[in-house]
């Protein structure tokens, strides 16, 4: 069976959801098992029709649930194939079971969430409680800012997790209508360039190959289970890191494009930084930028991979920094923010110790504007100026009613 | 199987169940296939039967209703003739002796405490009243 390849303009127009759909057309994905659920559907629709069209070389599996279509996953990686999927939200909290079998399988599998706030109230906009609810699960967790890291992270996603050394699922995350479907100028690579990037997949413990019968999933009770879950720990704290690393390097040399575990934005010289995910990073650049004009020595930092936690790389980049401010889109359910406590304990160990506050924003889609930044920065001015926190710690930015703030 | 540090096995929940390659394993028999210490053929895993079958030689027709039937695979057939059961894996089911068609049956239940010689020897006699 051939299929046909495109030709491509080096510019394309394309949203989020569309560079992720061409990725996984480029990178020849074997298996596709889906469940669609906006606003991620037109990343399994998108390779669905390139199937349809001749255009890739492989299965779309239609399923009843998200919990199956991460289930189809699983067993067609354990089986021998590349493999993909999309989801968002409720889906998400309905596969959430399975990805936990998918890394504790050590299987290499890349799964595009295309971040939108849980229910209840019912929501379909874009906010980070999918992408945290499955922080812990054992997966490589990339986040795109927009539509062309949302396609650039697909390749190195896949060339991470299916390395042998390496062998864990990846999750590229993008930010639900803000990046998935807003349209931008996109680079992109030739079929052959991007195929080439990823490489013909290598098998590993397949089931298809009968000379070596293999058994997934089995069971192990208190004599092997902790082995298992502390070798997947070892090898995402010291293995993982590296090789995305290597890959990203990689990829510059490839394309141009350079990423990196933490991406920082005027922090040579910062004194006062906002810490974020998602598009929030592009507008806090554009934000800073303004502030240096005023005289303020702002900077951004942007978690680009969310797991492992790149702490080495966070410590260095605060090294000189005198206040930070950590947002985080996710409503905290009676706790810090998940990335408040995650600098946090990454500087408390550290030997400059900048003053942190957390900052809890744009639940159900609610907009993060440059105003509410522009009173971020003076706020971690004021800081700096009063040698400490001068407000509570974990402060809303952008909700009706009287101020709220804890801790 | 002995037990390995963290760092000493093979990643992913994935055993394997055999050492080395295979061949031609349908063509094997079963006591020359070189099964690794992690399949479940070389584990006992019947530690909870409570009720075990006996086979009776004596009235056995060879039909093979009890290995095809058998959900555990435990029955141990050899060139179309019963041999016996496979005690390490027999859960105690006894569906065996559910579709045994012999008069008297040539498999029946007995607690798992009881001696096979004696249960034998005090085998049941054919039901005269059964057509």
């Amino acid at each position: 069976m051939a299929f046909d390849k495109m030709e491509l303009r080096d510019i394309e127009v394309w949203d989020g959801n569309h560079a992720a759909a061409q990725a996984l057309r480029q990178c020849q994905v074997d298996v596709v098992s889906a469940y669609p659920i906006t606003p991620s559907t037109a990343i399994v629709e998108g390779y669905a029709k390139f199937k349809s069209d001749n255009r890739v070389e492989g299965e779309f599996v239609m399923v009843e649930s998200e919990h199956a279509a991460m289930s189809g996953c699983i067993g067609a990686a354990a089986a021998g194939g590349r493999v993909a999927t999309a989801t968002s939200s409720q889906g998400l909290a309905l596969m959430s079971e399975t990805l936990y079998q998918a890394s504790g399988m050590r299987l290499p599998i890349v799964l595009n969430i295309v971040n939108r706030a849980l229910a209840a109230p019912l929501n379909v906009n874009c906010d980070h409680s999918d992408m945290y609810m499955v922080r812990d699960s054992g997966w490589i967790q990339f986040d795109a800012y927009s539509p062309q890291e949302s396609y650039d992270l697909n390749f190195i996603a896949f060339k991470v997790s299916e390395d042998h050394d390496i062998r864990l699922p990846a999750v590229v995350n993008q930010d639900g209508f803000l990046t998935s479907h807003t349209a931008q100028g996109i680079h992109t690579l030739s079929d052959d360039v991007a195929f080439n990037f990823v490489g013909e997949y290598k098998p590993m413990n397949d089931m298809l190959d009968f000379e070596h019968p293999v058994s997934h999933g089995v069971q192990t009770e208190e004599d092997w289970h902790f082995e298992h879950k502390a070798r997947q720990h070892n090898d995402l704290m010291l293995k993982a890191g590296p090789k995305i690393d290597e890959v990203f390097a990689d990829f510059e040399k490839l394309t141009g494009r350079k990423y990196s575990q933490v991406e920082k934005y005027n922090m040579d010289d910062a004194d006062v930084v906002v810490f974020c995910l998602g598009s929030s990073v592009e507008t806090a650049r554009e934000v800073a930028t303004e502030m240096r004009a005023k005289g303020v020595k702002a900077g951004v930092i942007g978690l680009r991979v969310i797991r492992p936690f790149p702490f080495m790389e966070i410590r260095e980049a605060l090294k000189d920094v005198k206040a930070v401010a950590i947002l985080d889109r996710s409503a905290p359910g009676g706790a810090a923010g998940a990335m408040f406590n995650e600098v946090c304990t990454t500087m408390y160990a550290a030997d400059n110790k900048p003053l942190i506050s957390g900052y809890i924003y744009g639940l159900g889609g609610r907009d993060l504007t440059k105003a509410h930044l522009v009173s971020l920065y003076n706020e971690l001015e004021a800081n700096v100026k009063a040698g400490k926190v001068t407000t509570q710690l974990q402060q809303f930015i952008g909700v009706r009613g009287p101020k709220l703030a804890y801790l | 199987m002995a037990n390995k540090g963290w760092d000493e096995f093979e990643i992913g929940a994935m055993l394997r169940t055999f050492d080395g390659s295979i061949d031609d394993i349908a063509g094997t028999p079963q006591q020359d296939r070189s099964y690794s210490p992690n399949s479940s053929y070389m584990a006992s895993v019947a530690d909870w039967r409570l009720i075990k079958p006996v086979f009776n030689k004596d009235y056995c027709i060879d039909c093979q209703f009890c290995w095809i039937y058998c959900p555990d695979v435990s029955i141990i057939s050899r060139d179309k003739k019963l041999i016996g059961v496979d005690m390490d894996h027999c859960k105690g089911c006894g569906i065996c002796v559910e579709v045994c068609p012999t008069n008297p049956k040539s498999l029946l239940m007995y607690g798992e405490h009881e001696d096979e010689e004696t249960v034998i020897a005090n085998w049941p006699k054919k039901d005269e009243g059964e057509a």
